[in-house]
């Protein structure tokens, strides 16, 4: 395992939502698949995952399921609620605005 | 949606047990998912699952965080706090039970007062458009009057030229009827309300049953009508709705019932049985009089008018009056209320008075408890320190403290809710005769303050102690030494600032408490200018139907005076008896401006008032009114040879500026026309004694009358008797019946309670203040008690080496005398100040006595001193005794 890198802070948020935006996952598969799409780039370390899912799920933006997996054992799987299909896209708007604006001071200073 | 998710998830979280296991069952899904991946990879189980332990990091940490952001997570401390301070509380049973004592009396007494207040001054009476009804008065801008009833001439002409009311109504609540008996049941005197047709219009109340009043029930000859009231309808009816159409008998004459009342009126007054239309009993000639103020008027302003347009609109009319009418007492301005103000005026001020006075125990109560806890955290100092240098934050150890005060007032708060509904119903059953006293109950309102109140005493007692200890403090603290010698300065001098507080405001209450308590003694100690001993009184009044017109000469009414008299004076045991229209000590008063035949005209405008009264040829020698000049009436000056008068002593001071009255002659105004007036006016034939309306007023100018003129009903009987009065009621009042069984009995009652009954105000505030004040007197004196044995306690050391030095006992007892009466010095200082500032405040409640009465403070002064001593002697004795030996060696 390298070093992991650090997410910017409350990005973790905005991953989570995005990944499970398409179908429920479980939180596993969730660590999973953030992995794979960044291409190993970032790790989800399970100490913030889990709290951070918690806290979603407080807030009323994800909701937690209790379903088969494909291992056949119980497992807690995460799908978004309308209030967090919302809360993703102003997260992701205001990501691409932050992320060109980075860019943008990068590429020409 | 997202609110009711996250009441979902709140709602879930109640159940933490369940969602524990079911977070430990989804991390080691995780853990399993893992180890699953890393046997993939191609290690052996074991390493593969150490491997995904590594990665997956401390598990119980984990947990916590996740936990952390759950719902009630943050209430989680709070209640190990609450759990926690409640076995603090329990270790020390003692402690904990003086506290919520001292609560429950304190927050109880305020909410019981809250209660009143909010009930009786602020709540709005509950009628639709209140805020436009307002109680109307006659003023005059020369004269003091300002709350002066209306004369109906002056109605009549506010109702004609006002363009600010909707409606204006006139009457009077005071009137009582005499209801024959019917269906076996007994005849009583009922109260009345006798109101213009509009009244229960602009009072804005629908009928439950039948209608109300209209113009046509309303007039001079009209036939008699009522409406009921809802209680004396099931009392006395038993709620039947045929009784709409029949009549019932008011002072022998029939009154057809035309509707009932709903339940929810009860205004004027909820002694109030029936209503009935003005008019017709009030001759036209008073409704164009100016000079005979009888009428209660309240009216209803259009809407957007206020009160002072209003105000200033009927003054303008009043005071063109004044110019057409300028003889006798024409006023010429108006004064308006709000109809609950007007109704209230009397009892603001004692009210408000006894609020304030609760709160201030309140405040002594909570500088008490706020004065244990400092004792107790200091005696705990140590635990603290170590605790802080541990890592406890501040704010945690902070709450902690305040989590157990507010633990104990909020059980004084629960107790003292208690406490208030038992006061509540001692203070109704003991004052029938506030005003409102049927809305008194303990509310939503009263709670949600009871709850306020538990809470603000708990933060504020818990803060002043938890505030105290300085964070600096704590390396000090853990390197002092267990032999500390000068104890903890700092909650000493905290302790003493919290007494001092405590001292002033016991002084201020007790100052206050000991004004009202010399007025009411001096009240009581008013010579009403007869003797009150064994003189039973009673109210009758005799009904039109039967005797006649009141003002109109009847020789049925002298009848039964005579009857009456004889009849009573021949029991064994009484002594005398007498019939008079208003006796001394009562209360009421019937005045009138009066003229002095042989007198020069006064200037306009001006005029004389005095009392008039009515009264038999016994009568003054039956109440021992002394008879300084002249003589009394003569029997035979009865019917049309009733032109004589006395008058009273101060009436020849006041009125006659000391010149001799006897055989000039007098004259009254009231009722104008009504009264067969003679050109030649009323001879003055004596002069007697001066007697008090009320032990409270001053002495008035008093005109009798010969009660045999015949001309007046409402009567009021008085018996001397030779041994208690009381037992004369029954036999007097069969008597009464065997004359007219129709005719009913009220107010039977000795002089003594008549007397007692109009000090019932003063004795009511004048008590319960002197038991704020002895409680709150109480509680100071075990706050020096308390800080004193502590500072004993804390001194030993130092006062065993002042002992070993030489020092003698006289002097150790000397010194911590000193030390505990100097934050009693201070307080009774600045409470002296403070009352001398406030007690200005409740001088409309003082009689005879100065708000600044040298000797109530002298008292006072001497009475918290001599406290303060007692208090202070126990821990400085004990200090006197110590064995300088075993002090130095005791740690």
């Amino acid at each position: 395992m390298g070093k992991p890198n650090d997410l910017v802070q409350g990005t973790l948020d905005l991953l989570i939502l995005k990944t499970i935006a398409l179908e429920p996952k479980h939180g596993w598969a969730i660590a999973k698949r953030i992995q794979q799409v960044s291409g190993e780039i970032l790790q989800v370390q399970q100490g913030s995952l889990y709290p951070a899912l918690h806290r979603l799920e407080q807030q009323g933006w994800i909701r937690a399921k209790w379903a088969e997996s494909e291992t056949g054992r119980e497992a807690k799987f995460y799908s978004l609620t309308a209030a967090g299909r919302k809360q993703l896209d102003a997260e992701a708007a205001n990501w691409k605005r932050l992320s060109e604006a980075i860019n943008l001071v990068v590429e020409t200073a | 949606m997202r609110f009711f998710e996250k009441f979902r998830m709140r709602f879930q979280m109640l159940f933490r047990g369940r969602e524990a296991k079911r977070l430990d069952a989804e991390l080691a899904f995780h853990l399993e998912q893992q180890t699953q991946e890393n046997i993939g990879a191609g290690m052996s189980p074991e390493e593969a699952r150490y491997a995904a332990l590594r990665a997956f990091g401390n598990p119980t940490r984990l947990r916590e965080q996740a936990r952390e952001n759950w719902s009630w997570s943050r209430m989680e401390p709070l209640i190990n706090d609450v759990r926690h301070g409640i076995r603090t509380l329990a270790r020390t049973p003692g402690f904990s039970l003086i506290v919520i004592l001292v609560m429950t009396f304190g927050a109880g007494a305020t909410i019981a007062m809250f209660t009143v207040v909010h009930s009786v001054l602020l709540k709005p009476l509950p009628l639709p458009d209140i805020d436009r009804l307002v109680q109307v008065y006659e003023a005059d801008t020369i004269s003091k009057f300002d709350n002066n009833p209306v004369a109906g001439g002056t109605f009549e002409s506010w109702q004609q030229g006002s363009k600010s009311f909707e409606q204006l109504a006139f009457g009077w609540y005071d009137s009582e009827y005499n209801l024959a008996s019917s269906n076996g049941q007994l005849p009583e005197r009922v109260k009345a309300a006798v109101y213009s047709w509009t009244t229960l219009p602009v009072l804005g109340v629908r009928p439950a049953y039948g209608r109300f009043f209209t113009a046509d029930d309303d007039h001079w000859g009209a036939p008699g009508t009522t409406v009921l009231t809802w209680g004396f309808w099931k009392r006395r009816y038993g709620g039947d709705p045929n009784i709409i159409g029949h009549s019932i008998i008011l002072d022998a004459r029939p009154y057809t019932v035309v509707g009932i009342l709903p339940a929810w009126f009860t205004y004027p007054d909820p002694r109030v049985q029936v209503w009935t239309p003005v008019r017709p009993v009030v001759p036209p000639q008073v409704m164009e009089e100016h000079a005979a103020h009888n009428f209660d008027v309240i009216g209803k302003l259009k809407p957007g008018v206020t009160q002072a347009a209003a105000q200033a609109e009927l003054s303008g009319i009043s005071a063109q009056e004044r110019k057409l009418f300028p003889d006798g007492p024409v006023f010429n301005a108006a004064n308006l209320r709000p109809l609950l103000d007007a109704e209230t005026y009397d009892v603001k001020t004692p009210l408000y008075m006894l609020f304030a006075a609760t709160a201030c125990l309140l405040l002594i109560a909570c500088l008490n408890i706020a004065n244990l806890l400092v004792a107790r955290s200091a005696s705990r100092h140590r635990e603290l320190a170590i605790r802080a240098a541990l890592g406890g934050s501040r704010a945690r150890l902070i709450r902690e403290r305040m989590t157990e005060s507010v633990l104990l007032s909020a059980a004084g708060g629960v107790l003292g809710v208690g406490f208030a509904q038992v006061a509540l119903q001692w203070l109704v059953h003991l004052r029938p005769d506030l005003p409102r006293v049927e809305s008194i109950h303990l509310d939503a309102v009263a709670i949600l303050f009871a709850v306020g109140l538990s809470f603000v005493c708990g933060i504020g007692a818990g803060l002043a102690p938890a505030l105290g200890e300085k964070d600096q403090q704590v390396i000090r603290t853990l390197q002092e030494s267990s032999r500390s010698v000068s104890g903890s300065r700092h909650s000493v001098r905290l302790r003493r600032v919290l007494l001092s507080a405590e001292v002033a405001l016991t002084v201020v209450l007790l100052i206050g408490a000991g004004l009202l308590l010399r007025s009411y003694q001096r009240l009581r100690s008013v010579d009403i200018g007869v003797p009150t001993r064994n003189v039973l009184t009673m109210s009758l009044s005799l009904p039109e139907g039967q005797y006649g017109q009141q003002w109109k000469p009847d020789p049925r009414k002298l009848v039964f005076y005579e009857q009456l008299l004889e009849r009573v004076r021949a029991l064994p045991g009484v002594r005398a008896a007498g019939l008079s229209t208003m006796l001394p000590g009562a209360g009421d008063g019937e005045d009138d401006a009066i003229t002095i035949h042989e007198d020069p005209p006064l200037p306009k405008g001006d005029w004389l008032d005095a009392d008039v009264r009515w009264v038999d040829p016994g009568y003054f020698r039956v109440m021992q009114i002394p008879l300084l000049k002249g003589r009394y009436f003569s029997d035979d000056e009865r019917l049309d040879r009733n032109q004589y008068a006395i008058v009273s002593e101060s009436f020849v001071r006041q009125i006659m500026q000391g010149r001799d009255p006897i055989g000039k002659h007098v004259d009254d105004s009231n009722n104008g026309q009504l009264k067969d007036k003679t050109a030649a006016g009323n001879e003055i034939v004596g002069i007697v004694g001066d007697v008090r309306r009320e032990p409270d007023e001053p002495l008035r100018p008093t005109v009798y009358y010969p009660l045999y003129g015949g001309l007046r009903s409402d009567l009021m009987l008085a018996v001397r008797t030779a041994s208690d009065p009381s037992s004369f009621a029954l036999p007097v009042q069969k008597m009464i019946a065997q004359i007219d069984p129709n005719l009913a009995v009220s107010d039977v009652l000795s002089l003594d309670d008549v007397i007692g009954k109009s000090t019932i105000a003063a004795s009511f505030d004048a008590t319960l203040l002197a038991l704020f004040a002895i409680l709150s007197l109480m509680l100071a004196a075990v706050g020096l008690f308390g800080v004193l044995s502590y500072i004993v306690t804390q001194r030993q050391g130092e006062i065993g080496i002042r002992m070993a030095l030489g020092a003698q006992r006289e002097q150790v007892l000397r010194l911590m005398l000193l030390d505990g009466l100097r934050p009693a010095m201070i307080g009774l200082v600045l409470g002296i100040v403070a009352s001398a500032a406030t007690t200005r405040l409740i001088q409309s409640l003082l009689f005879g006595t100065q708000p600044l009465d040298l000797s109530v403070f002298m008292l006072v002064t001497f009475l918290l001193l001599l406290v303060a001593a007692i208090a202070c002697l126990v821990p400085a004795w004990r200090a006197s005794q110590l064995d300088p030996m075993q002090a130095l060696r005791t740690e």
